[in-house]
């Protein structure tokens, strides 16, 4: 059993966004990118732990992007991935990105595709259904935990208002959340052998976009914030109704 | 402070290369969790985290140098100073110790040791199952080693070791030890015998634990030889190179202290840049003031010289050639610099700066081993005049 | 030609979240010269009427026990609506159910969408254009959508209910559902004794590590029954297991955009701020006056938590009777 998984290469969270080109673009000078959290430290690190319980025998990441999020790519590998595959193209929406790895998984056979519960750039939570969806298979979203018994998949994922147990069998699509596994820190082994552990390149291929991104804004901050003494709490209470109208 | 490196790689190039960067990440990331949260209790007790060793060895940075064939990590001297400067800036204790048994035990059997003695050793240091201590300085010769005290007598297939070295770090919890001792004349650079020394060896302990102004959770203690008696195998390459050897692994022993000064200066200015900017007096962030914002191009200037001289010793090194005056060059401008940094760090917090809530104080604490260990600013000084001078 | 909606029904109501889609739908169908269809299953008379004033003008009703939270049944059901109704705009809440539901749709029509849209779609001839937040609430993106059939999953609390519509007409739809391969082996409800669910809450009071320790939350309750708001937590506190997961907001916990949200005791990290910046008015309580939080917020008071929040809930409670 081989397990896909597809990692971003993001913004690290502490990052100051701006924009440039007449806000049509992310400025990514300066900044430093990582693995999206949610694709490193639950689906990543999930797929190594069944691997390293003799679960799965191949843990393989695909990226779809251009050469320099490679780094980030071997970022992946230095945590202990076998190989990665990176789709040669700047994805313009989601489901171009979707597209080329449910490709991937399909002519190659991974039974297991995971994914993060959303990137923390475009925040959209599509990528997994998807995949899902082109590849016609089951998906199952905000996954807290995740358990194999051959091809047997037992998974606790969020649902509205609560939790829920699922069983279903391979081959699936998983998009993880915090709960799934520990974040992990790679050593200096893994560092070393992510040079040599093997990158394929292949060209991304696919339908034209369904959606691009017109421009951006930052959401404005806020401007002052009203100091209120502790002996003063009715005129708080007072202000939220009179003032902002929330209560 | 993006920090101007030399990539050994490519040649002059001044970037971090992607394996820098990871191990520098790596290092972040691990110091959060098991270093930052306790290091305070560990300086005020002058605890040595045994635990935290293991885990470093785990993450690979107890072998840095050693090839993997041995268990260990299989890097060059580049990526031994972005660990040891990274681990630094958080506390200089666990980065002197990492340094220590790295450059010093490990380095002087990677070094000199016969296949045997590697195959047996290296794999258990580099995995830090065993944590290793490196012995040459005695309580009467510091600077002036070749008139050590300690000595070794043969004795059939065995050698007697009688004797007591100070200042050795591990000296108590070390697994083994990388012992000097006098085999010949005194004063005869030929004199001198390295041997590998393990703990259960009878006739050998740990003495007197130091109680030291800074870098109080690395551990300093005296090793005790009384008859202790050591097999023949345990001699490090031949009898009476031991002092030849010695100041090859301080070659590179310096540049793993220069290493551990520009990560505490790192510390220091970074810490001092960030708070300059809160700190607000007479209405403005301090940093507004050109008398605060001139030190702080001057501590950043002396940092990025050190930087560039210390990678180009490591360089060097990595590529084998003779650097034994760069990495005293390195050695004795980094340390003197952590000194200077973290001195003005003090300065720049003021009052907050002289106390134990924040972290400048335990940088200035810690920086002044920097300019003795391994050789005093004195001695660099020496090497660097004798080695300049010389036809 | 109707803009369809996604409706549903938890708890013996009309999620809040589908109501804001039925009227963000009518706003749409207005712009379109078109009428709004809703689809719901398993509804009963009053939430049928409920929908009607939130604006749809027609209801596909779906009598299926077998559709539970399976992804694969729920997208099934909705492209057959579409089809039959021949929607060129669908629209679902941008909630556990559309995050699974829509991107599939998506995938099945091979329709662009837009996922967690913030404002009303800009019509222009044959431009589409939707905008969403992106970079964790820091920035805001305007999509353009290309494909004929366009997809729009809605932010909760973007948008104001108004239910001022009129009634609707019903129609059964029978749909066909291929079978599921999930099998469902238990459901639990998370205990949010009786409080609204997170996402969906106008008022929040949410404490940090400030508080010390789980013993020390019936402060924090008490403030949040006499607001009548539900509570919330910083991610360490969570990690710690002092309150439970769910209650988790920020980057790696529950986004939320209520109408207040109070801070007590949480220094304010970015990570924090990323899942909460976007609520209307912000008040921060913490002891720091340096805590970052203050630059977030709307209302601050430096101060001891323990102290204060007694004396706040009791100014609230002299409020809230003085308003009876
Ligand atoms: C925390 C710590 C850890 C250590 N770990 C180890 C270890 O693991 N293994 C080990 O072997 N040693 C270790 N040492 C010992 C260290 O290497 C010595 O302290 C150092 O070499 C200086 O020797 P000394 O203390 O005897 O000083 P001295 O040699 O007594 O020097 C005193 C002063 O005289 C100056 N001086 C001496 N000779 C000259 C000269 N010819 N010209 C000009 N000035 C001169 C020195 O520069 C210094 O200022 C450690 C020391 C410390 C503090
Ligand atoms: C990738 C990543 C993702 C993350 N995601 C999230 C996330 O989703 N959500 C999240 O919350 N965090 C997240 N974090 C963690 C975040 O960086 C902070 O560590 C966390 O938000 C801090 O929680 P806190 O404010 O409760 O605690 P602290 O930072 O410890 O702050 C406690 C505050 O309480 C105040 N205080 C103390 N005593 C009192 C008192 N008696 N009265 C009033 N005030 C008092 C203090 O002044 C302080 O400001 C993430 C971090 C990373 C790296």
């Amino acid at each position: 059993m081989k397990i896909l998984v597809a990692i971003s290469n993001v913004p690290d969270t502490t990052t100051k966004i701006q924009f440039t080109d007449g806000d049509t673009k992310f400025n990514s000078q300066g900044v430093t990118f990582v693995i999206n959290p949610y694709d490193e430290w639950y689906a990543l690190v999930r797929a190594l732990e069944l691997k390293e319980a003799n679960l799965a025998e191949k843990v393989t990441l695909i990226h779809v992007g251009l050469v320099d999020s490679e780094a980030t790519i071997r970022k992946g590998l230095s945590l202990g991935a076998d190989d990665a595959v990176r789709i040669n193209a700047e994805g313009p929406d989601a489901f171009f990105v979707a597209e080329q790895i449910a490709n991937y998984a399909k002519a190659n056979s991974y039974e297991l595709v995971l994914v993060g519960k959303e990137t923390i750039n475009y925040n959209g939570s599509s990528v997994g259904a998807i995949v899902a969806g082109l590849m016609d298979l089951p998906f199952i979203s905000l996954a807290t935990k995740l358990e194999l018994a051959g091809t047997k998949a037992t998974i606790e994922h969020d649902v509205d208002g609560g939790v829920q147990i699922v069983e279903c069998d391979l081959p699936l699509v998983i998009s993880c959340a915090k709960g799934m596994a520990e974040q992990r820190i790679p050593n200096m082994r893994g560092i070393m052998a992510a040079r040599t552990k093997p990158l394929t390149v292949i060209e991304g291929s696919g339908s034209s976009a369904l959606t691009s991104v017109k421009s951006y804004a930052l959401n404005p901050g806020r401007t002052t914030c009203k100091m209120i003494t502790e002996d003063n709490l009715d005129e708080l209470v007072s202000l939220l109704h009179t003032e902002a109208k929330v209560i | 402070m993006s920090g101007q490196i030399l990539d050994t790689q490519v040649g002059m190039s001044f970037q971090l290369s992607e394996n820098q960067v990871a191990i520098a990440d790596m290092i972040r990331k691990f110091g959060k969790d098991h270093i930052y949260p306790k290091m305070m209790e560990w300086d005020e007790s002058q605890e040595f985290p045994v635990d935290v060793f293991k885990k470093l060895g785990d993450l690979g940075l107890m072998g840095v140098l050693v090839p993997t064939e041995y268990g260990g990590s299989g890097f060059g001297y580049t990526e031994y100073v972005t660990a040891i400067t990274e681990l630094g800036s958080i506390c200089g204790s666990i980065a002197l110790s990492m340094a220590a048994h790295n450059s010093l035990c490990t380095g002087h059997i990677l070094q000199f040791g016969n296949e045997e003695q590697k195959k047996k050793y290296l794999p258990k240091l580099a995995s830090a199952e065993w944590i290793g201590a490196w012995g040459l300085t005695e309580a009467n010769t510091g600077s002036d080693a070749l008139r050590m005290k300690c000595v070794a007598k043969q004795d059939g297939d065995h050698w007697i070791l009688n004797g007591t070295k100070n200042w050795i770090t591990h000296g108590i919890s070390g697994d083994v030890a990388v012992v000097l001792a006098r085999t010949g004349e005194l004063l005869d650079s030929h004199g001198i015998t390295a041997f590998i020394v393990e703990r259960t060896t009878p006739g050998f302990k740990g003495g007197k634990k130091e109680n030291k102004l800074g870098m109080r959770a690395s551990e300093t203690a005296e090793l005790i030889f009384d008859n202790c008696k050591i097999h023949k195998s345990q001699v490090l390459g031949n009898v009476g190179d031991g002092f030849v050897q010695a100041m090859k692994v301080l070659d590179g022993g310096r540049i793993s202290i220069a290493a551990l000064s520009l990560g505490i200066a790192k510390g220091a200015l970074t810490a001092s840049i960030k708070y300059s900017k809160e700190r607000q007096q007479f209405g403005q962030p301090i940093s507004n003031f050109q008398a605060i914002a001139f030190k702080l191009a001057d501590m950043a200037t002396e940092f990025e010289a050190a930087e560039l001289l210390t990678f180009q010793a490591a360089d060097m090194k990595n590529k084998g050639k003779k650097m034994t005056k760069e990495s005293a060059i390195a050695k004795y401008y980094a340390s003197e610099v952590a000194v200077r940094v973290s001195t003005e760090a003090v300065q720049i917090f003021g009052g907050y700066g002289y106390t134990k809530d924040f972290p400048v104080e335990k940088f200035y604490r810690d920086s002044k081993l920097c300019t003795i260990g391994e050789g005093t600013s004195e001695i660099q000084k020496l090497v660097i005049a004798r080695e300049i001078l010389k036809d | 030609m109707s803009v369809l909606v996604y409706t549903e029904v938890s708890k013996g109501r009309v999620k809040k979240s589908s109501l804001e889609c039925v009227n963000y739908a009518a706003n749409i169908a207005k712009q379109m010269g078109t009428s709004v269809t809703a689809i719901v299953n398993n509804a009963e008379a009053a939430h049928i009427e409920e929908l009607g004033k939130a604006g749809a003008n027609k209801i596909l009703t779906v009598k299926n026990e077998k559709i539970n939270s399976d992804s694969v049944l729920i997208t099934a059901m909705i492209e057959q609506a579409a089809k039959a109704e021949g929607s060129k705009v669908v629209i679902f809440a941008f909630d556990v159910t559309g995050k699974a539901a829509a991107p599939r749709l998506s995938a099945k029509l091979k329709a662009g969408l837009v996922a967690g849209a913030i404002d009303l779609p800009v019509i222009n001839g044959n431009t589409f254009e939707v905008k969403k937040n992106v970079f964790s609430g820091k920035a805001n993106a305007t999509y353009v959508i290309h494909s004929d059939i366009k997809i729009i999953s809605l932010l909760p609390n973007s948008f104001p209910v108004q239910l001022s519509g009129g009634a609707a007409t019903t129609s059964d739809l029978t749909i066909d559902l291929p079978a599921s391969r999930i099998i469902v082996k238990e459901t639990r409800s998370n205990s949010s004794g009786g409080m609204i669910p997170l996402p969906e809450a106008e008022l929040v009071v949410s404490a940090g590590r400030g508080l010390k320790g789980p013993e020390n939350w019936k402060i924090v309750e008490d403030l949040a029954n006499s607001l009548g708001a539900t509570t919330a937590c910083s991610r360490p506190v969570a990690d710690m297991h002092w309150r439970p997961h769910h209650e988790h907001v920020g980057q790696t916990g529950v986004a939320i955009r209520p109408n207040l949200y109070i801070a007590i005791g949480i220094s304010g990290a970015i990570q924090h701020l990323a899942g909460v910046n976007g609520s209307k008015t912000i008040v921060v309580i913490n002891n720091d006056k340096e805590a970052p939080f203050f630059k977030s917020a709307d209302y601050g008071i430096v101060g001891d938590a323990f102290s204060i929040l007694p004396k706040l809930t009791e100014a609230v409670k002299k409020f809230k009777a003085h308003q009876n």
